[in-house]
C-alpha cells in the first residue's frame, strides 16, 4: 500500500477545478465538480463507469470544452487559452489511456520517439536514444524497442504507453483506468509502477479507475464520483468509513469479489 | 447549489436539415484549417514522401490492371462502329481523346476513391476511436497537421501523376489491340492518338486529377477524422468516404467539363 502524502496547506496546488459542468445532449456527465490536486500529490477519482471520470480528465488537459466552471492547471485557466498556450501547458502534461493509445503502425521506438523529436526539434540523435533507453528501463521493458504494440501484451502496452508519458517528463500525470483489463498480478506490477514514477519524477497525478486496489495502492486523497458529482473525498478509509449502501456496495463488491 | 446544466440548444428546422447544413459546416471548416496547417511550419516532410509512397506507389499494380483493361475493352467496343464507316484508321485518334481526356482522370478518381479514400476513412477513423488521435494533441503534437495534412498533399500530388500513368497504360492496352487487329505500328499509333489532343486539353486533365485528388484526401480524412460511436464508426466512415468522394468527383467533372467547354468551345 501506498505511503501516503499528507497535505498540508501551505502546498502549490497544481490543479484546480471549480463548479465544472459538462453534458452531452439531455445526458448531464459532470454535474458541479470541485478539485484540487497539490504538487506531488496523487489523487484518485473513483467511481463505477459512465459516471463522467474520464470526462473530467479530458476536459482538465483541453480534449473537451466544459459547458461551465472554471479548470485551472498551473494557474491557467484551460479554456481560455490560445492554440499555442495550450500546446505550451500540455508539454507539462502526461496522458496514459484507457487503452494506451499506442500508434499503432509505429514501432516502439518510433512511438516514443515521436512526441519527442516534435516538440524538441532540435535534439540530437545521441539524445533522443538515451531518453528513449532510459524511459524504456524506468518502465522495465527494453528489450521491446523494435518490437510493434500489437505484439505486445496489454499490461506492456500500459507500461509503453507510460514510458512515451515519461519522455516528455512531466509535472503532472493522468492515468485513465490504468488498471482496466488486466490481471491482478500485472494490476499490482502498474500500481508500483505509478508509485515508482511518482517518486522518481517526483510528478502529481490524477489516476481515474474503478479499480478499489489501485486506490489504495497509489492514492494519496480519493475522491468518490457518483452520477458525475463527488459524493465523498478524503484518504482510502476515510472515503469508505460510511453507512451509506452505495459506497458499501461498491467496496463489497471490489474486494469480496 | 445548482445542479443544472445549460440545455442544448433546440433545431433550427428539423435534425436532419440542421445535421446536414452544419456537416457542410464542418466539411468548410476543415478544408480552411487544412489550407491555415499546410502552410504553417513546421513541416512534416518525411510523412509526405510516406504518404506518397502508400497513395502513389500502392496503387500502381491497381491502375495498371484497370486502366490496361480499359483500353483493350474500350477499343473493342469501338472498332465496329468505326468499321462500318470503314474508319478503322481513327481507331487511335478516338482511344486518345476517350482516355486521355476522359476515362483516364475518372476512372483513376473513382479507383481511388475506393482504394485511396476508404483506407483514409478506415484509418483515421481507427486512430481515432483507439484514441491515437487524442494521444497525439496531448503530447503537444499536432494531429491535423501530421495526420491530414500530408494525407490530403499526397493524394493531391500522386493522383495527377497516376492519371497520367493511367492514361497511358490505358493507351498501351490499346495499341496492343489496334496493333493485333490493324497492324498498326507504334509511331502510327502514337500520332494518331496524340494528334487530335493540345497541351491544354492535357493541362485540363491534370487539374481535373489535381481537384480529384484534393476531394479523395480531404473527404477521406474528414469522414475518418470526425469519427465517433467506434467499430461501428470506423466502418460507416470507410463506406461514407467512397460514396461522397464518388458522388463529388462526378459532380466536379460535369462542372469542369462544362467549364472548360465555355473558356475553349472548340476543345
Amino acid at each position: 500500500m501506498r505511503k501516503h502524502v499528507s497535505h498540508s496547506e501551505g502546498k502549490e496546488v497544481v490543479i484546480s477545478i471549480s463548479k465544472l459542468y459538462k453534458s452531452f445532449d439531455e445526458n448531464n456527465v459532470l454535474q458541479g465538480i470541485d478539485l484540487e490536486l497539490c504538487k506531488g500529490e496523487n489523487l484518485v477519482v473513483l467511481g463505477r463507469s459512465g459516471t463522467g471520470k474520464s470526462v473530467l480528465i479530458k476536459i482538465i488537459v483541453g480534449l473537451l470544452k466544459p459547458d461551465s466552471g472554471t479548470v485551472k492547471v498551473f494557474g491557467k485557466e484551460v479554456d481560455k487559452l490560445n492554440k499555442k498556450e495550450l500546446t505550451d501547458l500540455r508539454l507539462k502534461i502526461g496522458f496514459l489511456f484507457q487503452h494506451s493509445a499506442l500508434y499503432d503502425s509505429m514501432t516502439i521506438r518510433e512511438n516514443l520517439e515521436f512526441p519527442l523529436v516534435r516538440n524538441k526539434r532540435h535534439i540530437s540523435r545521441k539524445e533522443i536514444d538515451e531518453s528513449v533507453k532510459d524511459v524504456l528501463e524506468a518502465v522495465g521493458l527494453s528489450d521491446t524497442i523494435n518490437q510493434l504494440p500489437s505484439e505486445l501484451s496489454g499490461g506492456q502496452q500500459k507500461r509503453i504507453g507510460l514510458a512515451r508519458t515519461l519522455i516528455m517528463k512531466p509535472e503532472i500525470i493522468f492515468y485513465d483506468e490504468p488498471t482496466a483489463g488486466l490481471d491482478p498480478l500485472t494490476s499490482s506490477e502498474i500500481n508500483d509502477l505509478i508509485n515508482e514514477v511518482q517518486e522518481k519524477y517526483k510528478t502529481s497525478s490524477i489516476i481515474i479507475t474503478h479499480d478499489l486496489t489501485c486506490a489504495k495502492d497509489t492514492g494519496d486523497k480519493i475522491f468518490m464520483m457518483m452520477n458525475g458529482k463527488f459524493t465523498r473525498h478524503g484518504d482510502f478509509e476515510e472515503v469508505f468509513d460510511t453507512s451509506d449502501e452505495t459506497i458499501r456496495a461498491f467496496f463489497d463488491y471490489n474486494f469480496i469479489q | 447549489m445548482d445542479t443544472t446544466s445549460p440545455q442544448p440548444a433546440k433545431y433550427l428546422i428539423s435534425k436532419s436539415v440542421d445535421e446536414f447544413f452544419s456537416g457542410i459546416s464542418d466539411v468548410a471548416k476543415f478544408v480552411l484549417q487544412f489550407f491555415k496547417e499546410a502552410f504553417t511550419p513546421p513541416y512534416e516532410y518525411q510523412e509526405v514522401i510516406k504518404q506518397c509512397y502508400n497513395v502513389g506507389y500502392k496503387s500502381l499494380s491497381l491502375i495498371t490492371l484497370t486502366a490496361f483493361i480499359t483500353g483493350i475493352v474500350f477499343t473493342k467496343h469501338s472498332r465496329p462502329a468505326l468499321a462500318d464507316f470503314g474508319a478503322t484508321s481513327w481507331l487511335p485518334s478516338l482511344i486518345g481523346i476517350a482516355i486521355m481526356k476522359a476515362l483516364a482522370p475518372l476512372i483513376t478518381g473513382l479507383i481511388c476513391a475506393g482504394k485511396v479514400g476508404s483506407q483514409m476513412g478506415a484509418e483515421l477513423g481507427s486512430m481515432r476511436v483507439s484514441e491515437q488521435i487524442d494521444a497525439m494533441e496531448v503530447s503537444a503534437v499536432n494531429p491535423f497537421k501530421f495526420l491530414v495534412v500530408t494525407r490530403v498533399l499526397a493524394a493531391t500530388l500522386m493522383i495527377p501523376l497516376l492519371v497520367m500513368y493511367s492514361g497511358f497504360i490505358g493507351l498501351l492496352g490499346s495499341f496492343l489491340n489496334v496493333h493485333a487487329n490493324e497492324q498498326t505500328s507504334l509511331v502510327t499509333f502514337i500520332h494518331g492518338a496524340f494528334a487530335k489532343i493540345n497541351f491544354s486539353e492535357i493541362i485540363s486533365s491534370l487539374a481535373r486529377a489535381l481537384i480529384f485528388g484534393f476531394t479523395i484526401g480531404i473527404i477521406g480524412c474528414y469522414k475518418g477524422y470526425t469519427t465517433t460511436q467506434g467499430t461501428e464508426g470506423v466502418g460507416r466512415a470507410a463506406n461514407s468516404s467512397v460514396v461522397v468522394i464518388m458522388f463529388l468527383i462526378f459532380i466536379e467533372e460535369i462542372i469542369i467539363v462544362q467549364f472548360m467547354n465555355w473558356i475553349n468551345p472548340g476543345g
